[in-house]
């Protein structure tokens, strides 16, 4: 367990607004870099990709973790092998306006994925469904809620929580709840 | 849904503003749940408490509840409370009720 | 003004645990000692902090269940998957200590100012343990002696979980009408409503909108958007119904 935290056997619904909700008819997911969106995919076509089964822990600021969660998502790796870029960072967007940063080599790798099934169900809307991000290594604001997107960047730019002190990278082992830390 | 429920209305599931009538204390040293916060981007005028306030996140999110827009957002990092009033057009005091500037 | 109004920091304050009263299987008062508590007005709540060994804190809101000039006491609501209500009602003691901090609120209050002969009616709508403010303003308008003609709307699940029944069904006799409606189970020959609060419950047992009713709906998030929403359709004005939300609870 990272330092810190306390093992929860529910799951808390976090989150800093309305729950959306989404027409899954006009829902997509897009890439964008600058003002071109690179690569935009409907549902049909999310769902048409391979998807894989994770089983994580993972970890929330506010200092619950939940061990052995089971997702079912595509991996962020097979999203950006269809688009060229040599961007350094990512900046999560959303339904309801929540952003949040990260590396991109912390979306790579099999380290992070669009997760849209949650312990073999369709992910519910109060925990981000139709689709959030899941970035399990970081604190789990980074693993978006209801996510449409990535935009990529050449510079690291703060999202919602890091713009009011919490961590740019968020990672629970080191314990880096807030900037500085 | 059973009958004895009531039905939980999605976007609405937030608290209000009186939950956090303490940590406002905290950051203008006096109540505010009765002060008139007029949104900047509806410029709905209603008292803090008729906002709809989001707890269980990293800090404490007030949102408008005509257009849901942000009004004030607070971020408890370590012992600072960091404050963000941007959302907000004005801030008003009820009558007989000073507000410190 | 009442002389209660509080200025400066909000600060932490130790109370003692006087008394504990079981008012349901799963509701309990807690009526603390505390020294330094600046008084307080019907219809305000305070904080509640525990602290575990490990520095770990939990903090909380709970309404003040007493009238101004009683000592401060609290009603709290098990829930049995909670963090901190099942300790306030399972666990603490008399004599044990509890941290908090108040008065707190200064919209969802009832003052009892303009409250004689003709004053603005009472309209009181309660959900589950949303009672706990709204029990306070009408002890307070007894201790002041107001006659302002009152009506509470108490929606609970079902009789056994009404809570402070006894002391609403005293009040019947000076201008205080409660009105129950039971939403899950109802006693054999229930007089009573039954269901949950709509437009047509509120129209049928709430002031008319012209009387100008001072108003005020507290319970669960869910109950207070339906309540509220019903007294707007029946003529009520948004600005005139004061709403205060205890959160995803009594689900
Ligand atoms: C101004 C105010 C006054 C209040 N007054 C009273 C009072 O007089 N009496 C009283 O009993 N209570 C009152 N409450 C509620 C009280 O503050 C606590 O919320 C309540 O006691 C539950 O706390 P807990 O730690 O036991 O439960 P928690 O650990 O907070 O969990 C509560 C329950 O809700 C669920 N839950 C939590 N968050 C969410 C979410 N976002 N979405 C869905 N489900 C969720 C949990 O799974 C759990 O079942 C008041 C609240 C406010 C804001």
């Amino acid at each position: 367990m990272p330092p810190g935290q306390y093992v929860t056997s529910d799951f808390p619904v976090l989150s800093a607004g309305p729950t959306p909700t989404a027409s899954l008819d006009s829902w997509t997911f897009s890439i964008r870099q600058g003002s071109d969106t690179l690569k935009s995919w409907t549902w049909p076509e999310i769902k048409a990709l391979p998807a894989e089964d994770v089983t994580v822990d993972i970890h929330c600021v506010t200092r619950w973790s939940k061990l052995d969660t089971q997702w079912q998502g595509v991996s962020v790796d097979t999203l950006l092998a269809q688009v060229d870029s040599g961007a350094e960072f990512v900046l999560a967007f959303c339904d309801g306006g929540y952003t949040t940063n990260m590396p991109i080599e912390d979306v790579t790798d099999g380290r992070a994925w669009l997760a849209f099934g949650y312990d073999g169900e369709p992910l519910e809307a109060e925990h981000g469904g139709p689709a959030r991000l899941l970035v399990p290594h970081l604190y789990f604001w980074k693993s978006a809620k209801w996510v449409r997107g990535l935009e990529l960047l050449d510079e690291d730019e703060p999202g919602f929580w890091e713009t009011y002190g919490y961590h740019m990278y968020g990672d629970p082992w080191r314990e880096q709840r807030y900037a500085g830390d | 849904m059973t009958t004895g429920s009531y039905p939980e209305p999605g976007p609405a599931a937030a608290l209000d503003g009186n939950a956090v009538g303490g940590l406002l204390i905290e950051l203008f040293g006096t109540e505010m749940t009765a002060a008139l916060g007029t949104c900047a981007t509806c410029g709905a005028r209603r008292p803090l408490a008729e906002t709809a306030v989001y707890l269980r996140a990293p800090g404490a999110v007030m949102r408008c509840r005509s257009c849901q827009s942000l009004l004030i957002v607070v971020a408890r990092v370590r012992a600072l409370n960091c404050v963000d009033l941007t959302g907000l057009a004005a801030l008003d005091a009820p009558a007989g009720r000073a507000v410190p500037a | 003004m009442a002389g209660t109004a509080l200025r400066g920091r909000l600060t932490w304050l130790t109370g003692t645990v006087r008394d504990v009263t079981q008012e349901t299987p799963t509701v309990r008062t807690i009526v603390l000692d505390l020294t330094g508590w600046p008084g307080h007005e019907a219809g305000q709540h305070l904080d509640v902090r525990l602290t575990a060994e490990d520095g770990y804190t939990a903090e909380r809101s709970y309404s003040i269940a007493s009238a101004p000039g009683e000592p401060v006491a609290i009603t709290v609501q098990r829930l049995d998957d909670g963090e901190v209500s099942p300790y306030l009602t399972d666990e603490l003691r008399p004599g044990d200590e509890l941290e908090v901090r108040g008065p707190i609120g200064g919209y969802f209050v009832w003052t009892g100012a303009g409250a004689e002969v003709g004053g603005r009616p009472l309209m009181l709508v309660a959900g589950g343990s949303g009672i706990v403010p709204l029990r306070a303003m009408l002890r307070h308008r007894e201790r002041i002696g107001s006659k302002v003609p009152t009506r509470l709307l108490y929606s609970a699940r079902s009789l056994p979980e009404v809570i402070y029944r006894a002391e609403l069904d005293s009040y019947g006799r000076d201008g205080v009408q409660v009105i129950y409606t039971l939403t899950r189970s109802q006693p054999p020959g229930w007089a009573g409503y039954s269901g949950r609060i709509d437009a047509r419950l509120l129209a049928e047992v709430s002031w008319p909108a012209g009387d100008d009713p001072a108003t005020f709906v507290c319970g669960p998030t869910p109950f207070v958007e339906a309540a509220a929403n019903g007294l707007v359709a029946i003529g009520y004005p948004a600005t005139q119904v004061k709403t205060e939300r205890f959160g995803a609870t009594g689900r």
